[in-house]
């Protein structure tokens, strides 16, 4: 944390301020606080434990049907008879307790996005949880938190062409590492953000807790409250940050950045994609999931195919993240362009991220993908490589069958 | 708050950045028996530890134990093999609190993570935050738990400290 330096002002950040709305109060980072929950997620894996736990506390009922979101993800299509029992258990679920808010193949879910941090891009706080926190929260609408330090994260200066929000967090784990912010909340701002689509603001707070941050924000900016509009999500009061608000200041200069690549196995282990040696072939590219399967991403995708088929030997496994942005990649001919090229579409899946189905990668096998981590044996074979980019990155090695620059390719 | 035993137990000492994949692959996900999940506990874990995890196990590791996924999975399967604690130089806050959570002991001692070597006996007295060797009589302080922490451990865990707590809300209606 050497390179973070201290404010020592009293004025508070996002979260703080949004915490303390919730019942926090003015605990100080470092102090535990129980906090009121406008909204309990949960998926197949966190559930299946989450629900027998629910069980066992002897709670009649969750605390509002309303606020209870329920999304199968990790394993749909069911890939097996134990992933369809997880599916079943967590859809009864929702029929016994009246949660209307359920989601499985087909409909779409705005919520249905793994890394919770990603709520960021929308201006709030969402915190990843395990399912007896979940089961808790489920039955009291409350959590218990560790009031973090609150890290803004200034970028200062214009990336260069084809970089995207990866290629900004990507920026921050470079400096970070992958523990560097552990415990704390990031909070990133500069032109770079204020100018920052939904769909980027989405893959910058996608990876904050690979810094080992619990969260990440952005206060909204015109893009994201228009979304909002357009989903008729009700709106709410925006909290701004205070001037100064905030524990510790960490500037990362993207003036000109390259796109940027993660190496296995660590999320921090971050280097401009020039400087890896050539000729790191790959046998899978896989582009989409909660990190970048946006409508954004693929349009990158296909930029960076430039019209090219996927290389012989190399395949490309796309996962649009939603129902509703499948359907608009489809109106706009970038599933008929991808398919083409020899792509494979695959339905919004959690999928091969996280080695669960459908991509799974074997021993010695090496993928480039646009999802959220590269540990050892993540999407498969713990002798499987995964490197981690944007998904012009990604489209332009699917065409070279090796990871390649863009740039110049 | 009334003084706990101190617990014992033989580490197993891990390594730095042993993330939930390590501990408990996402191909396991699908399980939901914790004697099941146990059988895959580190089991890709390099140079091979998991036939050494059992009662009295204390898991001993560096920086950033179990980071990356919120997957409690990982801690069932070591709270179903016996583990009587984890010891790190850190923690990833998710593990920290899954592992509370279930009512298992999480430390954090970067001294311990230092000095102690594989196979040592060590004691921790959660209750004066110190962990000792016996064999040589060394001693590394810890950080006491918050209270409310103590106060999961002393119930068993957040399933059983709501259940309290819904019992003494009485039904809603």
């Amino acid at each position: 944390m050497s390179t973070f330096h201290r404010s020592g002002s009293r004025s508070a950040g996002l979260t703080t301020k949004i915490l303390a709305a919730h019942g926090a109060g003015d605990a100080a980072p470092g102090a535990l606080a129980t906090v009121t929950c406008d909204l309990v997620m949960m998926n197949d894996v966190s559930g299946s434990l989450a629900m027998r736990s629910f069980e066992r506390m002897g709670a009649a009922r969750v605390f509002d049907p309303e606020r209870v979101v329920l999304v199968a993800d990790h394993f749909v299509p069911a890939k097996d008879v134990r992933s369809a029992e997880l599916v079943r258990d967590l859809r009864r679920f929702a029929e016994r307790h009246g949660i209307e808010h359920y989601y499985e193949l087909g409909r779409t879910a705005e919520a249905g996005i793994e890394h919770t941090c990603t709520y960021g891009a929308f201006g709030a706080l969402g915190l990843g949880f395990g399912s007896t926190d979940i089961a808790s929260a489920l039955a009291l609408g409350e959590v218990w938190v560790r009031m973090p330090e609150t890290i803004r994260i200034e970028f200062v200066g214009q990336p260069g062409p084809w970089t995207a929000g990866k290629d900004l967090i990507l920026a921050v784990l470079r400096q970070t590492g992958s523990a560097g912010a552990t415990y704390g909340a990031l909070e990133f701002s500069g032109d770079v953000v204020d100018g920052l689509s939904v769909d980027d603001r989405m893959a910058l707070c996608n990876m904050a807790i690979e810094t080992g941050a619990k969260s990440g924000i952005c206060a909204p900016n015109d893009a994201v409250l228009d979304w909002l509009e357009d989903r008729s999500v009700p709106r709410t009061d925006v909290l701004a940050a205070d001037v100064g608000g905030y524990d510790h200041l960490l500037r990362v200069d993207v003036e000109g950045l390259p796109p940027l690549v993660a190496r296995p196995p660590d999320p921090g282990a971050v280097t401009a994609v020039d400087e890896l040696p050539s000729g790191l072939l790959l046998d899978q590219v896989y582009v989409g999931n909660c990190s970048n399967g946006t409508l954004s991403d693929l349009r990158q995708l296909v930029a960076g195919l430039a019209g090219r088929r996927v290389a012989l030997g190399t395949r490309l496994i796309v996962v649009p993240a939603s129902n509703a942005i499948h359907r608009a990649a489809l109106a706009e001919g970038l599933i008929e362009t991808l398919v083409t090229a020899g792509a494979v579409i695959v339905p919004p899946t959690c999928g091969a991220c996280f080695g669960g189905h459908m991509g799974i990668l074997g021993p010695g096998e090496r993928a480039l993908a646009t999802t959220n981590r590269n540990f050892r044996g993540r999407m498969g074979h713990p002798d499987s490589e995964v490197y981690l980019s944007n998904a012009a990155v990604a489209g332009a090695s699917a065409a070279a069958g090796a990871i390649v620059d863009p740039r110049t390719s | 708050m009334s003084a706990t035993t101190p617990l014992s137990g033989c580490v197993v000492r891990l390594g730095d950045d042993v993330n939930t994949d390590l501990v408990l692959a996402g191909e396991y996900l699908n399980l939901t028996d914790p004697d099941e999940l146990a059988t895959h506990l580190l089991e890709r874990f390099e140079p091979p530890v998991a036939d050494r995890i059992g009662p009295g196990t204390i898991l001993l590791a560096g920086r950033a134990f179990g980071g990356g996924s919120s997957r409690e999975q990982a801690v069932l399967a070591v709270v179903a093999r016996g583990v009587t604690a984890l010891v790190a130089a850190s923690f990833a806050r998710i593990f920290f609190r899954n592992a509370v959570n279930l009512g298992l002991p999480a430390v954090e001692c970067p001294g311990a993570w230092r000095d102690v070597k594989d196979g040592d006996e060590i004691t921790i007295d959660l209750d004066s935050g110190m962990l000792a060797r016996p064999q040589d009589g060394a001693t590394w302080s810890f950080p006491a738990l918050p209270p409310f922490v103590a106060d999961l451990l002393a119930v068993g865990g957040l399933e059983q400290w709501t259940r309290k707590r819904l019992q003494a809300i009485g039904p809603a209606d």
